[in-house]
């Protein structure tokens, strides 16, 4: 495989995915956290919330990763702390394709988990409060579990987002092969050189089998953790 | 353990001011729908908010506005049986059972012994019948130790067979658990066979609370008046009758599941009970109880409640206005009340709270 594709080409599958597990894997408790409170919480700041999360969605990408570079460049105010206090940099790092890819897909995660989380029964809330269960127990034993399937769908759609992100990554953190070089940036750098296209065509093949996994995954998933939740 | 209850709350186009006190036993909550029966019982869980409310348990202050003072449910031990159940669909019935078990609290083996649900502890909440379900519900509130139950309509959702399935375990629950239980309903045989204290609903007001005797025989309630008798077996007869004494009153009823000296509760519904100045002769109707007119009162609905003192108990006539005049009934007077043995139906009659 890594022949076929060459040394660049597999450099970009490899870190698409490690960028893409990582982009889902940290922002999964705020997604969950956040549709749980527009889902159930009542405070004030909720529409500005909500407005919020769907940002990236409604931005241009390139916007986006503008904004990133202003926060979180080494000359922004969040990320000349994190470099300062941390050491931590992530403007043309791997951390910062990661970075970009999750807030990318945080309203796609947000808003499936928050979906399943309004269709669970407040009834079934109420019986766990009266049984001695307070807010953190309610929610870890009742409601997560029953909005499961949706927590599922969310990641997954996450993850997807997160493969394919292109333009708030590129303006971000670049395009350096080996360091932040994902598959689309890939893909976009061998289309604009002469007789790149062979090359970038195999890519294209990787791109189409990753989503297409990913989506047969998640309908499993979905399926065995519904079936478990309707308790048959 | 006592269960006081003030509240005022202001819906749009609906106010509930409600105020009553629950004695021990079990509190029939009664009413049509939509008189704040439900959101009385919420109020009580911590499950709703009322603008205005004080409760208090046994002392325990579980709501008081007035003092910003609000429970929250978690921790108000109220053990509540929904009406529909609100089993957790992704549990087994064990894990639905120990959701809220503490520790050194009632023992799991004999509620699950005293509901006869141990057969189903492996299976899903789907996996049940109705009667299952609100079996599993109550064993499930009441494994939590409750300082309190609360009933949501329990019975609604099953048919008559289920009914008669669950009432025993209420029964049982208000002869042996030392919480009160406040327990919604609008239906007259539990009432009848349930309630130690009745607690009468409408449009968000107590129209009248008391003893079932007291309540049931107010002409408030309209048709769904009617008379709650004490009464004890004599014997069964070999034509399929049963022979009840209520004070010294012979009573002949269809045959009754239970033995000589039993002593039960009957409900005799206002509208069955027919009135005869004379004591009637040549009538098909095998109970002819003479009496004394204790009072008389005019129902909203143009009718006349009469109630007729016989010696111990009393018993409440619904008849028209009309057949008043006519026959020129006043308070004082003597009358026979006659009532058909078949009018009494097994769901009127239960054993009486122990």
């Amino acid at each position: 495989m890594a022949d076929w594709l060459g040394p660049e080409g597999w450099q970009a599958v490899v870190l698409s995915l490690k960028v893409a597990f990582w982009a889902t894997a940290l922002s999964l408790p705020f997604g969950i956290l956040v549709a749980h409170a527009l889902a159930r919480w009542r405070f004030p700041g909720r529409g500005l919330l909500n407005g919020l999360v769907h940002l990236p969605l409604i931005l241009p990408p390139v916007v986006t990763g503008y904004l990133l570079l202003l926060v979180f460049g080494r000359q922004g105010a969040v990320g000349a702390w994190l470099h300062e206090a941390f050491g931590i940099t992530l403007a043309f790092r791997w951390t910062g394709a990661a970075l970009a890819a999750a807030i990318m897909g945080f309203p796609l995660m947000v808003r499936a988990i928050r979906l399943a989380i309004e269709a669970v029964d407040p009834g079934l809330e109420s019986a766990a409060a009266t049984l001695g269960a307070g807010p953190v127990r309610v929610f870890a034993t009742v409601t997560l579990p029953l909005a499961a399937p949706g927590v599922v769908a969310g990641a997954i759609l996450s993850f997807a987002k997160a493969i394919g992100e292109f333009g708030a990554t590129i303006t971000f953190v670049s395009n350096i092969p080996g360091q932040t070089q994902t598959l689309p940036s890939a893909i976009h750098a061998l289309l604009q050189v002469p007789g790149g296209e062979a090359a970038a065509g195999r890519l294209v093949v990787i791109a189409i089998l990753i989503a297409m996994a990913a989506l047969m995954l998640s309908e499993l998933i979905a399926r065995r953790v519904a079936r478990k939740v309707a308790g048959a | 353990m006592s269960l006081e209850v003030r509240i005022r709350h202001r819906f749009a186009g609906f106010a509930l001011e409600a105020e009553f006190t629950a004695q021990p036993g079990l509190t029939v909550l009664f009413g049509p729908s939509g008189s704040g029966k439900s959101t009385i019982v919420d109020a009580v869980a911590g499950l709703f908010r009322p603008d205005h409310a004080l409760i208090r348990a046994d002392g325990r202050v579980l709501t008081d506005t007035d003092a910003h003072i609000f429970v929250p449910p978690h921790r108000r031990r109220a053990g509540y049986v929904f009406q529909q159940g609100r089993l957790f669909p992704h549990l087994s019935v064990r894990r639905n059972l120990t959701y809220g078990s503490r520790k050194g609290g009632a023992d799991f083996a004999q509620v699950v012994g005293m509901l006869g649900i141990g057969h189903l502890l492996d299976r899903a909440p789907a996996a049940l019948s109705g009667g299952e379900r609100s079996r599993v519900a109550i064993g499930r509130a009441l494994l939590a130790q409750p300082l309190l139950m609360l009933a949501d309509e329990p019975l609604a959702a099953l048919d008559d067979a289920r009914k008669a399935e669950i009432l025993p375990y209420f029964e049982r629950l208000r002869d042996e658990a030392r919480v009160p239980i406040l327990y919604v309903s609008h239906s007259i045989p539990e009432v009848t066979r349930l309630a130690t204290t009745v607690v009468a609903l409408r449009a968000g007001r107590v129209i009248a609370q008391g003893t079932p005797s007291e309540v049931l025989g107010q002409g408030a309630l309209g048709g769904d008046a009617g008379a709650i008798i004490d009464a004890r077996v004599r014997r069964h007869h070999d034509d399929g009758l049963t022979e009840l004494v209520a004070g010294d009153v012979p009573l002949w009823v269809p045959r009754v599941a239970a033995a000589p000296g039993t002593a039960l509760r009957l409900r005799v519904g206002a509208r069955d009970v027919v009135l005869s100045r004379d004591r009637p002769t040549g009538l098909s109707a095998l109970n002819i109880m003479p009496g004394r007119i204790a009072g008389m009162r005019d129902a909203p609905d143009g009718s006349v409640m009469v109630r007729l003192d016989l010696g111990q108990d009393a018993l409440i006539a619904r008849i028209t206005r009309r057949s008043a005049h006519a026959m020129g009934l006043a308070v004082g007077q003597d009358c026979h009340a006659i009532l058909k043995s078949v009018a009494v139906h097994g769901s009127d009659i239960a054993p009486a709270p122990g």
